[in-house]
Order: structure tokens, then sequence, then C-alpha cells
């Protein structure tokens, strides 16, 4: 089972959402779309879906177009960041309706929802309705939903947002297996770095409508091909700073300097973006080889064993995060220590060159 | 420490003082006229029950009743459906939206007794517009003062012409309040109009229904303006609702004692299907 894009795009009224797009999509692992709010992931999906039509270019199914087929005759499942139920009907009966509607005899019916039901840990609730259930049981409710169809594709568009921590965790370890060995492509939409690394399989970078980067996710992790790419997969958000290189030598505009080493080295003298991610930039030094960064602590943050701490220095503002809990005073001037091999360099037009 | 004294009753009075002019007083004075017998001079003779009684047995009572449960019946079964339908067609998003709406809105803001002078002069054989097209350009038999079937048809057709537009400006507010997500899960299910209908727009208009109906079954039942100005009640009885009957009682004949305990069962049976009907329809809800 495969879905494929090729060049498709999408523009409403003149407004362009979608910009010629090609992608291949597989079935087996998660395919993520990874961007922020209004990148366009919405917009893909429903693209895909067959929700919205293309301006320009094909969708294949299975190797056959459909860009021209109506949704229904696509054969896929969406699953919304709210939770959407047929409000009048039992949770059975909102299971059921697809496999009602393409008119599936009731035996067999009846075996999918129960199976679906199982698997969802929804059996005690298919005589309620949806609105008695809690907002992770409704999500589930549609889930089962897009699991009793056996559709070619499904696609879930930010599915776990209007949960609370604890449920959004606790799906989001189950979600993989729901689908592992199922046949569907599955699609994933998300604004969370973290849930992309969770749920590994490959990841499209998704910015400004456009898909910027497609690959396993752990390979786009460690090389994102280029300045946006690596903006759009890191929280807290990415360290960057211009540099001057000079001979080996890398120099911030506040006068830091560090020796860069491996291909880094072997770049021609010039201007330079770096970027580290803010893990890489802990409170202490963990080799001697760290390149001390003296700043102004500004904002603190605590997340369970993590703590975060906002400095500037001089005109940049950077991020520092490391585990245990640091205690930081707003005001101080602090030592962080960056890990000078984790760095990332861009070329003034954003590509990645070492 | 707490202090004990009795200054909770003087942040209750204003609202008891409201509440006596507004609604206890009025109705206690009808109730007051339906128990008793009067010819003026400020003389009253006790009665009891009988005006009730008499009432209940009359046959101009019984009626006037029927012809007002079958105006209210046949003028909810026309606008509720109207109003959804045209509800459903009109346009989501775009400039046309503020236009139809305000198109919607005009008849509303007539009032009554404009409304029922218009259709007066509108359905008139030989000057009014509509009257002479029919009557003279159709050659159909139409005058509203001779024929009761024509005075029926032109007082239900004025009603629908002036209230269904409140049906259908709250089916519109439920509709529009449903998220483009529900009409996509129908569109991924590949549900049929009907079903999209049935199960997504029907359910989530249901409250608002649920007030317009309400709305319509009171304002009329308890019509009065419109048909009086229309028809006066003519030819003959045949338009004589319930509440021109109650004038006719109460200023007509002076009859005092029989128009208030009429009032008052009239107010009853309004009271009464309106709470039966709110109750059956929230029943499911309150589970």
């Amino acid at each position: 089972m495969t879905v494929e894009l090729k060049q498709a795009s999408k523009v409403t009224r003149g407004i362009t959402h979608i910009k010629p797009t090609s992608l291949v999509l597989e079935t087996g692992h998660f395919n993520v779309l990874l961007g922020q709010t209004g990148s366009g992931k919405t917009s893909l999906i429903k693209l895909m879906a067959g929700l919205d039509q293309l301006a320009s270019g094909q969708i294949f199914m299975d190797g056959v177009d459909v860009s021209k087929l109506s949704t229904q005759k696509r054969n896929i499942s969406l699953v919304h960041q709210f939770f959407v139920n047929y409000p009048q009907m039992t949770v059975y009966d909102n299971i059921a309706s697809p496999l009602k509607v393409a008119g599936m005899v009731k035996s067999e019916i009846e075996g999918r929802v129960e199976e679906a039901a199982k698997i969802l840990q929804l059996e005690p609730m298919l005589k309620r309705r949806p609105q008695e259930l809690s907002g992770g049981q409704q999500q589930r409710c549609a889930l089962a939903r897009a699991i009793a169809k056996e559709s070619r594709a499904v696609f879930l568009d930010e599915p776990l947002a209007n949960l609370d921590y604890k449920l959004r965790e606790e799906l989001r370890e189950q979600l993989p297996e729901l689908f592992a060995g199922r046949g569907a492509v599955v699609v994933y939409a998300t604004s969370e770095p973290e849930e992309a690394l969770l749920l590994g399989g490959k990841t499209a970078l998704m910015d400004d409508g456009v898909v910027t980067q497609f690959g396993t996710t752990a390979d786009i992790y460690r090389k994102p091909e280029n300045l946006t790419a690596a903006r759009v997969f890191s929280d807290p958000p990415i360290n960057s700073a211009e540099i001057v290189k000079a001979g080996s030598q890398a120099r911030l505009k506040t006068g830091v300097t560090w020796n860069m080493a491996g291909p880094a080295a072997d770049l021609p003298d010039g201007v330079y973006t770096v970027a580290v991610r803010p893990h890489h930039v802990t409170p202490v030094a963990a080799t001697s080889k760290d390149v001390a960064l003296n700043g102004t602590v500004q904002v603190t943050e605590l997340s369970g064993s993590e703590s975060s701490a906002h400095f500037q220095m001089g005109e940049d503002g950077w991020v520092s995060l490391a585990h245990g809990v640091h205690p930081y005073e707003i005001g101080e001037e602090h030592a962080f220590y960056m890990d000078a091999s984790r760095c990332f360099y861009f070329a003034p037009d954003g590509r990645l060159v070492a | 420490m707490k202090t004990e004294n009795q200054k909770a009753w003087f942040f209750v009075l204003p609202v008891l003082l409201l509440v006596a002019f507004n609604a206890l007083i009025p109705i206690m004075t009808v109730v007051n006229y339906s128990v008793q017998e009067t010819f003026g001079d400020n003389l009253f003779f006790w009665e009891g029950l009988g005006w009730f009684e008499q009432i209940l047995r009359s046959d101009r009572f019984h009626a006037a009743l029927g012809r007002q449960f079958l105006f209210t019946f046949l003028i909810l079964i026309i606008e509720v459906p109207l109003g959804i339908i045209i509800a459903l067609s009109m346009p989501k998003k775009g400039i046309w939206v503020p236009v139809c709406l305000v198109t919607m809105a005009l008849p509303m803001l007539i009032p009554w007794n404009v409304v029922g002078a218009m259709w007066n002069i509108f359905t008139l054989p030989d000057i009014g517009l509509l009257g002479y097209f029919i009557n003279n350009t159709l050659g159909i038999e139409y005058n509203m003062t001779r024929s009761p079937v024509a005075a029926w048809v032109t007082i239900i057709t004025m009603d629908v012409w002036h209230w269904t537009s409140l049906v259908v400006l709250l089916s519109y507010a439920g509709l529009v309040s449903i998220p483009d997500a529900y009409y996509q899960a129908a569109k991924i299910d590949g549900a049929s109009p009907w079903k999209v209908f049935r199960y997504i727009q029907l359910p989530k208009m249901k409250t608002v229904l649920t007030i317009a109906i309400l709305l319509r079954f009171m304002d009329s039942f308890n019509i009065y303006t419109e048909p009086f100005v229309l028809t006066g009640g003519g030819p003959g009885n045949s338009t004589t609702l319930l509440s021109i009957d109650l004038v006719k009682i109460a200023l007509g004949q002076f009859d005092l004692g029989p128009a208030a305990a009429m009032s008052l069962i009239y107010f009853a049976i309004t009271l009464l299907v309106s709470w039966l009907f709110y109750t059956l329809m929230t029943k499911d809800d309150a589970k």
C-alpha cells in the first residue's frame, strides 16, 4: 500500500496553501508530518483524503491515479483533533457507521466492531452515546471507527492535541501497535518534535506549505538539511547565531571562539550560522573541550527532571536544557558550556554545510 | 462572629415587589373576577366555579379552542420544515450571508397590526394586488370576507410569511455552529445528504429547534392582532380564534366573570402544552 503525491498543490482563492509537493508514503511504519501550526499539515491531509481539490499535480494510491476520485471511493479514514462522533448514535453504531454505509452484512459488521472495541478498550461503553464518554474515550471511539473500516490510508490529524498529558502519553504508546500489520498507510500530523521521535518511522518536515525534508525520523533529526528544518525539529527551539570562520577558528559576535573539528574545519573562511540543540548547552562542562558561554539568565523552567534556562548573550537569546534540577537566579551571570562537536553549520542561504 | 438580624428581607423586597406588580396582582385580579359576578357599581356576588363550568361546557368555547389548535398545528407543520429547508439552503459564508439574514429578518420587524392591514389590502379582490391577480387573472374565486376557506388560507399564509423567519434564523444559528470536521467525517464515510441531515444536522439543531417550536407555539396560540385586523374573526365565526373570542366576551359583551374564567383556562392550556413539549424534548439530555 502506498500513497504518492506528484507535484501536488492546493490553491484557494488565489492563496497557495500547498506548494507543489512530491512525497511517497508507505505502509509498515508511521509517516509523521511535522510542522508548526499553519505549515500546511492539515491542508496536505485534506488533499490526500480528497476533501479538497488539487490545483495541480496528481495523487496515486497503490499506483492508481485517484486525483479525481471522490473521498468515499478512496477508502480512507480520518481522525481529527476534535472528537468527531455522531452525537445521536451509540458507540457501537458510531464504529459501525462506515461499514453500514458500505453495505456490509450484519455478522461481519459485528465482528469488526467487536475487534476494534476490544483493541481500544471500548467494550463496556458500546451502548453509550459519545457525549457520555470522557475525551479520551471519545477519541478512542473515533480511532476504533478508523480501525474497523480497514481503509487503505489512515490520516491522524493531531489526534492527541486535545487530550490531557497522561492520556496523550498512554494513547501515543498504543498507536503504533494499533496500526501495526494492518496494511494501511498511516499519516500522523503533529506540531511536536517529541511526538515524531517517539513514533519513529519516517518524518516529513513541513514549513510554509511545502515538505522541506523527508526521510527516516532519526536521520532527519541528526542531519537537518537546512536551518528551517532544524528549527522545526527542535523543542525548545534550536539555538542559532552568526559566526565568522577564520582558519579552523569560529568566532561569535561576542568574541567567544572555538576550534572547528571534522568536516567543518575544511569549510572556506566566511560567515556561517551555527546551530546547536538546547540539550547540548549545559550549565556544567562535560569535557574540557566544551565552549564556555557566559550569559544573563532571563527565564527558567523546570519540567519533570529537566531544567531549562533562557539566557542572553550579546544580541542573541540562547536556551540551555539539562538533566537534573539546577538552581538559577533570574538576572544572574551564569556560565553555560556548549558541546562544539554537536554544532550544525549552515551557509548564509540556510543550507547545511557541516 | 456572626451577627444575626432580619436585614436579608430587605434585599428580597425589590424582587418581591416587581413580581407582585407584573405577575401576581394582575393574575389575582383575574382570579378574583373569575369566581364572582358583577353588574357594575362595584357590587360583587360570589359565583364559585360556576363560570369555569359554563365555559368548559360551552360549545362556543370548544369551537374556538378547536380552531385555535388547528391554526397552531397548521402553522407549525408548515413553518418548521419550511424554516429548516430555507436555513439549509442559505450560504454559510461570503457576502450573501448578511443579505440573506437581513432579508429574512425583515418580516419580523413589521408591527403586527401593520402586517394584518397589509395582508388585508393585499388580498382585496378589487384593488389588492394578490386578490385581483387570483380573481381576475387566474380566474379563481377568492374572497376572504365571504369564504371561510379563503380566510383560513389567508391567515395561515400571513403567519407563515411573518414568522417562518424566526425558525430560519434559529435553525441557521444551529447549523453554522457545526464544525466542518463533522461534514468531513460524513464525507469520508460516504453518508448520503439525508443521513448527514438525520445524524449530524438535526441532532445539532435540536436545542434551537426546541426553542423555535416553543416560541412559535406560544405566539401562535396567543395570536390576536393579525387575524383581528385581517378578518375580524369572520366570515361568521370561522376564524374566531381563542383570543378573539375572549375579547368579544370581555369587551363586547362585558361578561367579566366568564371572560376571566376563560382567560385562566386559556393560560393553563398554553402552560400545560409548553411544559409537556419542553419536558419531552429535553428528556434525553437530562439522563
